[in-house]
């Protein structure tokens, strides 16, 4: 081997022997069940990165109002149709778990909710308030104008 | 698989602190795992204005959204939410490159090319918003 990081995974075992050292298995194949710890974590990764991507659109709403009207009722009307609503549906329920999760994260950041009993329930609440919080935009999306 | 029960040789003369050096953690990286939840921090209720912000934006014509972006508080907010969400992206994206991308020269790479292209976006959204609130 020839790059430094992989050398660090290298000792000597007690016959002075080169081996490489034990590393447990990535996560995500099969070698570990889902769980609720892994599960809400590489979804915040997995919405964090699509909320990135959204921003793309975030911006596009933004330079086309700054452009004039006609390229704002151009995008109003993508954001609009069924193909923009569904994209935007996506958009909010990423954005809902993401919000919900990162407070669960501040939360574990301050010490609170560590304990197995409490993290499997505020990982359930996660997952609700995320649900609810997404049908409740689009409801209001859908009564107001 | 081959790869990994050979028995390692190391090519490397250089010893074993010479090699563990400059690789540890502590330097700049509580500075930003703290930008990071000040950030997020900021983003909470910055996020909450932006929801109802589209719900009174939905629909609207271009006067209408010209109007709503020079209200003062409108843009100040606005400028705020892109300024917390952009840099909060960067380091975000950072985070899971630096997890995924193992060689130093794609890492790298990556790393620039997305992190110039997430500074492009604010900089494109913060001007668009500058434009709507001074127009």
């Amino acid at each position: 081997m020839k790059d430094v990081r992989e050398a660090l995974m290298v000792g000597r075992n007690s016959e002075g022997k080169l081996v490489r050292r034990p590393i447990s298995p990535f996560m995500i194949p099969s070698d570990y069940k889902l769980q609720m710890s892994s599960g809400s974590s590489i979804l915040h990764r997995i919405t964090g990165v699509a909320l990135g991507a959204g921003t793309l659109l975030f911006t596009a709403w933004l330079v086309c109002a700054a452009a004039g009207d006609g390229a704002f009722s151009v995008i109003q009307a993508i954001l609009g149709s069924w193909f923009g609503l569904l994209i935007l549906f996506g958009f909010t329920l990423a954005l809902f778990y993401h919000f919900c999760n990162g407070i669960r994260h501040l939360a574990w950041d301050a010490g609170k909710g560590f304990e197995l009993p409490a993290m499997h329930r505020n990982g359930k609440l996660v997952f609700a308030s995320a649900i609810i919080l997404t049908l409740a935009f689009w409801v209001i999306a859908f009564l107001v104008g | 698989m081959s790869k990994e029960t050979a028995a390692p040789t190391i090519h490397i003369r250089r010893s074993g602190l010479g090699r563990a050096r400059g690789l540890g953690t502590a330097k700049s990286g509580s500075a930003h795992w703290w930008a990071e939840r000040v950030t997020s921090a900021a983003l909470l209720p910055l996020v909450l204005y932006f929801v109802i912000s589209v719900l009174i934006l939905k629909g609207a014509d271009h006067a209408e959204m010209a109007a709503y972006m020079a209200e003062p508080w409108n843009t100040v907010l606005y400028i705020a939410l892109i300024a917390a969400l952009f840099s909060h992206l960067s380091m975000g994206m950072q985070a899971v490159i630096e997890d995924y991308v193992r060689t130093d020269a794609t890492r790298i790479i990556t790393l620039l090319v997305v992190k110039g292209g997430i500074a492009i976006l604010a900089l494109a959204s913060l001007i668009s918003v500058l434009k709507l609130a001074f127009s």
